[in-house]
Formats: C-alpha cells, sequence, structure tokens
C-alpha cells in the first residue's frame, strides 16, 4: 500500500507541474500585453498596472517569472485581489462554506441515486425505471443555471419554503436548496450507473450460482448484487467531489454563497482577472489533490487496484 | 472477413471480476451515460468488404428504437433552425423597442419582450446558431486532434504512448469550465464563436484521446492486424486502414454526448459573462440577462432555457442510442 501510495505521489508531480505551467503560460505567452489584458475593457488604474508588473515578475524571462509564480504558490502567497486584500485570505475565509456545499450534495447524490438506481435495476424496463430514465435524461440535458432559477424562483420566492438566496447567513437550511440543485446532475448519472450495472450483475453467473446454493433474495441482492455494482459508482462519486470542491462557480453564484465558487463568479463579473488566475489555479489545484486521495481510498477499498 | 466476426468476442466467458475490474478502472472517462466506453473489443469487419458489418447491424438496432427517431428529429430541427433562422422568424432579433420592454404575447410575438424590448422568439431562434456552431466546431477539432493523439499512443505504445498519455493527463487535470473560464477572461476583447470553440477543443480533447487509446490497444493484436502485417502493409497503413476504422465506435458514441456537452459549456460561459460578446445572439447570454427579472417574468428564462436543454437533451439521447447499438455486448444480451 505504501509503495502504491508513494508511486501515486510522485505520479502527480509532473502532473502538477503541467497544469501550473499551462495555466501561467495561457495567460502570460499569450500575444500582446498581458497586463492591459488582464485590465480587461475598462482598463487599469497605473498604480495597481505597476503593482502587477511586480507580482509578475513581467521584465524577467518566461521561465524565471513560472518559478517565482510556483514559489509562491507553494508557500500559499496567492497575489491581491484588486481591495487589496491577499486571495489566499479570500479563499481561506471562502473555503470552509465550500466543503459544507460539497458535503450535503455529495450526501444527497449519493443516497438518492443508488436508492434509485437501485430500484430501477431490479425492474429494468418497468413504469419506475422508465419514468426515472426520462428524469434524469432532462436533468443532465437542462443546464444547471436553469435548474437552479428555476428552483430558486419556485421554492424561495413563489413557494417560500427556503431563503432564495443565502448571504452571510450560511445553514443547513440556506444550504439545502443549493444542494440538491448542484446534486441534479450527478444523481442522474449516478442513477444511471447503478441501474446499469446492477441489471448487468443481477443475471451474473455468481449470482445465479449463489440463488441456486439457497440463499435468501435479499442475501443474494445486498452481498452479491449491491456490492459488486457498487465499484463503478463511487468511483464516479470519488471523482464527483473534486468537481464539487473545485467547481460549484454557477450555483454559488446564484444563490449568493459566500464559497470559493463564489469568489470566482464575482471575479468574473467585476473583470478582476488576476484574482481570476490566482482562484482558478487554487481550484484545479484541490480537484488535484482530492483526485489523489479519493484514488488512495480506492486502493484501500479494493486490493486489485493496489497490485496492478 | 466472415461476418460472423462481429458477434464473435468471447466476452461472455471474461469472468465477471475481470470485467468490474476493467471498467472500475477506466471510470476517469464518463462521458457517456452509463458505463466506460472502452468495454473490451470491438471487432468487426471492414464497413466497405463486408455486406453485413458493425455498422449495418447498428442501423438496423437503431432504427427500431423510438429514441433514436425522437433524438434524430430534435437535432434535425435544431440544426434547420441553426442554418436557416429567417424561415422560421422574420423578426430581427437585434431591433429592440425599450418602450414594450417586457411586454407580454401579442399576435406576432408568440413569446413576448425581453428587458430591452426585443422580440424573445425571434432571439430563441437566431440564437440557436451560435449554440450549434460551437458545439460542431469544437467536437470536430476535439475529435480529430483525440483521434491523432490516441491512436498513435495506443499503436505505437512504449515511451511515446508515456510521454502523449503524460501530456494528455496535464490537460485531463484542468477541469474544462475552469480553463475556459481562465483563457476566455483573459481574451476579453475578441471573443469569437471560433474562439470559444477554440479554447473548448484544446481542453476537451483529452476524454476522446484516452478512448481513442483504450480502443486502439484493445484492436490492434487481433488476427485480421497480424494478417495485415503479413501481406506486408507498412505500419502506417495498418493504423489507417484496419485500427482505426475498428476502434472508432466508441469515440462516434462519446463524441455525440460531448457535442452536448460543449454546448452546456459555452452557455454557461456566456452566462458568465466571459462567452459570447453580447452582440452575438445566443441563449447563455439571453439566459444570464433574464436573471435581472427572474422574479417578475420567469418565462424570460424559460423559452431560451427550453431550447437549450432541448438541444442538449437530443444529442445526449442520440450517444446514448448509438452508444447501445454500437457496443455488441449490449447487443447480445
Amino acid at each position: 500500500m505504501a509503495w502504491y501510495a508513494g508511486r501515486r505521489l510522485l505520479q502527480m508531480i509532473p502532473v502538477f507541474l503541467g497544469a501550473t505551467l499551462l495555466i501561467y503560460a495561457m495567460v502570460f505567452l499569450l500575444p500582446g500585453d498581458p497586463i492591459a489584458a488582464l485590465g480587461g475593457e475598462r482598463g487599469l488604474p497605473p498604480a495597481v498596472a505597476e503593482q502587477l508588473r511586480a507580482q509578475y515578475h513581467l521584465d524577467q524571462p518566461f521561465l524565471v517569472q513560472y518559478g517565482i509564480y510556483l514559489r509562491n504558490l507553494l508557500t500559499g502567497d496567492f497575489g491581491m485581489s484588486f481591495s487589496r486584500r491577499p486571495v489566499a485570505d479570500l479563499l481561506a475565509a471562502a473555503f470552509p462554506t465550500t466543503v459544507k456545499l460539497a458535503a450535503m450534495t455529495l450526501v444527497i447524490e449519493s443516497v438518492a441515486g443508488i436508492g434509485v438506481g437501485l430500484w430501477a435495476g431490479i425492474r429494468k424496463g418497468g413504469i419506475f425505471d422508465s419514468t426515472f430514465l426520462v428524469i434524469s435524461l432532462v436533468l443532465i440535458a437542462v443546464p444547471i443555471f436553469v435548474i437552479g432559477f428555476a428552483g430558486q424562483v419556485l421554492f424561495g420566492v413563489k413557494l417560500g419554503w427556503v431563503p432564495a438566496t443565502v448571504g452571510s447567513n450560511v445553514s443547513f437550511r440556506t444550504l439545502i436548496l443549493p444542494a440538491i440543485v448542484l446534486a441534479s446532475a450527478s444523481f442522474a448519472y449516478i442513477l444511471r450507473l447503478t441501474r446499469t450495472t446492477v441489471a448487468e450483475n443481477r443475471t451474473a453467473d455468481h449470482v445465479r450460482t449463489a440463488t441456486a446454493k439457497g440463499l435468501s433474495t435479499g442475501r443474494v441482492m445486498r452481498v452479491h448484487v449491491l456490492r459488486n455494482s457498487l465499484i463503478p459508482v463511487v468511483t464516479f462519486i470519488g471523482t464527483d467531489v473534486g468537481a464539487l470542491l473545485g467547481g460549484a462557480v454557477v450555483t454559488e453564484g446564484i444563490f449568493n454563497i459566500p464559497g470559493v465558487g463564489n469568489l470566482l463568479y464575482s471575479a468574473i463579473t467585476r473583470h478582476e482577472a488576476p484574482t481570476i488566475v490566482s482562484v482558478t489555479t487554487f481550484l484545479v489545484i484541490v480537484y488535484l489533490i482530492s483526485n489523489l486521495i479519493v484514488d488512495l481510498l480506492y486502493a484501500v477499498l479494493d486490493p486489485r487496484i493496489r497490485y496492478a | 472477413m466472415p461476418d460472423a466476426a462481429a458477434n464473435d468476442i468471447p466476452t461472455e466467458d471474461v469472468p465477471e471480476g475481470a470485467a468490474v475490474g476493467v471498467r472500475a478502472g477506466q471510470a476517469h472517462f464518463f462521458a457517456d451515460l452509463d458505463q466506460s466506453p472502452v468495454l473490451g473489443a470491438v471487432d468487426a469487419p471492414d464497413e466497405s468488404s463486408a455486406p453485413s458489418s458493425l455498422w449495418r447491424d447498428a442501423w438496423v438496432q437503431m432504427r427500431g428504437r423510438v429514441l433514436f427517431w425522437v433524438s434524430a428529429a430534435i437535432i434535425l430541427l435544431v440544426v434547420l433552425v441553426a442554418l436557416f433562422p429567417g424561415v422560421f422568424s422574420q423578426t430581427d432579433p437585434r431591433f429592440c423597442d425599450l418602450s414594450r420592454s417586457v411586454g407580454g404575447p401579442e399576435a406576432g410575438h408568440w413569446f413576448g419582450f425581453d428587458r430591452q424590448g426585443c422580440d424573445v422568439y425571434a432571439r430563441v431562434i437566431f440564437g440557436a446558431r451560435a449554440s450549434v456552431t460551437v458545439g460542431v466546431l469544437t467536437t470536430l477539432g476535439v475529435s480529430v486532434f483525440g483521434v491523432i493523439i490516441g491512436s498513435l499512443a495506443g499503436y505505437y505504445g512504449k515511451w511515446f504512448d508515456a510521454i502523449l498519455s503524460r501530456i494528455t493527463d496535464i490537460f485531463f487535470a484542468i477541469p474544462l469550465l475552469l480553463a475556459a473560464i481562465l483563457v476566455a477572461s483573459v481574451f476579453s476583447e475578441s471573443r469569437t464563436t471560433f474562439l470559444i470553440a477554440g479554447v473548448l477543443a484544446v481542453f476537451g480533447w483529452p476524454q476522446i484521446a484516452r478512448i481513442t487509446r483504450g480502443a486502439v490497444m484493445s484492436v490492434k493484436n487481433n488476427e485480421f492486424v497480424t494478417a495485415a502485417q503479413a501481406l506486408g502493409l507498412s505500419r502506417s497503413g495498418i493504423l489507417l486502414r484496419h485500427i482505426i476504422p475498428n476502434a472508432i465506435a466508441p469515440v462516434i458514441a462519446t463524441a455525440t454526448v460531448a457535442l452536448g456537452t460543449f454546448i452546456v459549456v459555452e452557455a454557461t460561459l456566456s452566462f458568465l459573462g466571459v462567452g459570447l460578446p453580447p452582440s452575438t445572439v445566443s441563449w447563455g447570454g439571453d439566459i444570464s440577462r433574464a436573471q435581472a427579472v427572474i422574479r417578475t417574468s420567469p418565462q424570460l428564462l424559460l423559452y431560451p432555457g427550453a431550447a437549450l436543454g432541448l438541444t442538449v437533451l437530443g444529442f445526449i439521447m442520440m450517444g446514448d442510442v448509438v452508444r447501445d447499438a454500437l457496443d455488441p455486448k449490449a447487443r447480445t444480451r
């Protein structure tokens, strides 16, 4: 196990270096004056432009610039926002909220997705199965901002069941609607994945053997069907952790949740490109690290991965 | 090549544990909806040489499904609207009359007016072009690039594969939406449909590359490849004429679903304000502008939102049907 963890950690180093280099190159190697581009349509105040030139060391060769940027990243220096606050402080203040929202979303999508998927897989081709297949297609097809706005208007404004926006008041009650909205697409994927693998495993040889041995239906379903069916589902949920921690940009923006995604959302609306770069870099790092942790957990759960 | 070859793969003989292991190991690819696309070998006779082929069987299977005809109808409608919007609406989507701001439906203006007083129906019709253009261009770019990289890595293997796969990993590590936000916010001046499609293609190809690589690796050990080698065909000839045509099926299914995904990402970018400029009529932009008056006139959100959802639904369902039809394992069940 230690050997696998070490190898996996080593594999991440080139990906981390490559991804940060890519992000940096995209912004600073493009033709034209990157500082002017960072200012967007409105342009930058001279003082800010000066500070940015110093911050990004644009008078140095490109690789030196990248080295300094990397050193700053590793020491937790994400630069300053236009309002002269360190972006690292903003991130630290916003991250716990994003984690809360992600945790609620994960619970909702896993419980609902596996539950419905299991039922649909057992009764494949039935009315319940067909209904949820259609629902899942719609949930996948309709973009999250449409679902978000529809939920906000219906449950927040018209029915008044939950607050329409979150603001500074972060609690279970205010986060429940955004979490359901955020969970909708992944719920559909988990449902479909569970349904397919359950339906497949139900006709598998080892399940037929288990039934022939005289095991009860409940035990066959629990031990022989569900456990095997959950392997790809757990993998999907794992990759979703990184996506959730790293990118509830739209949902946090719509519901005004003070998380990391909203930091990015408001930086975009204010045309604050340096902050966009810093927050995006942070989110990519979070995404990489959470995928690494999920991979390691997965190797603990499934011995075949370790010895592959 | 005997035509039975398509159904000759011993997929049912593989122990269950091994099959699950393959799927779990490749679960990163999740583009399609239900399962990992590289389900064993997709092995079929060359379509030009055999009267019955994978493609023919797939067509026979697809045309019997309601879902195929529904999604084909949606896609056809959307493409027609995108190509000839003038046929569907004679109103200029950019002609706006502020005195009619948020006006209700009336004769000739069935969907009413938006906040600027523009005709909503005309904007929904003319908005199709931006979405479809971005979706199609991005999918083309991603497919060409992904298939080239993936098949080279899968076919030549060894250090060549190692390098290409590490490069793929790097691009795969950056979530598509984040990368697009980043690049698009730097190009504040010149965001055209082509630029957005280009940005999405630059970060969207790794998925196709990984799928192609897996499919090529499973095809290249077949007897017909050995036979082609024995006949003296060059390596590039074998790759182009024998391996890629037999490995392309999962790529097509994934690309169809991906087209829908790219349309969603473009709309999300426009919604966030880093996509197409306000001068381009687009569904994402209209949804974004509807946000300001959503509590009083939610219908302004509904029409472009429904058009967007229906379009994406069409491509996702089509990808689903195509995947089912091209997967011989699913067919024998």
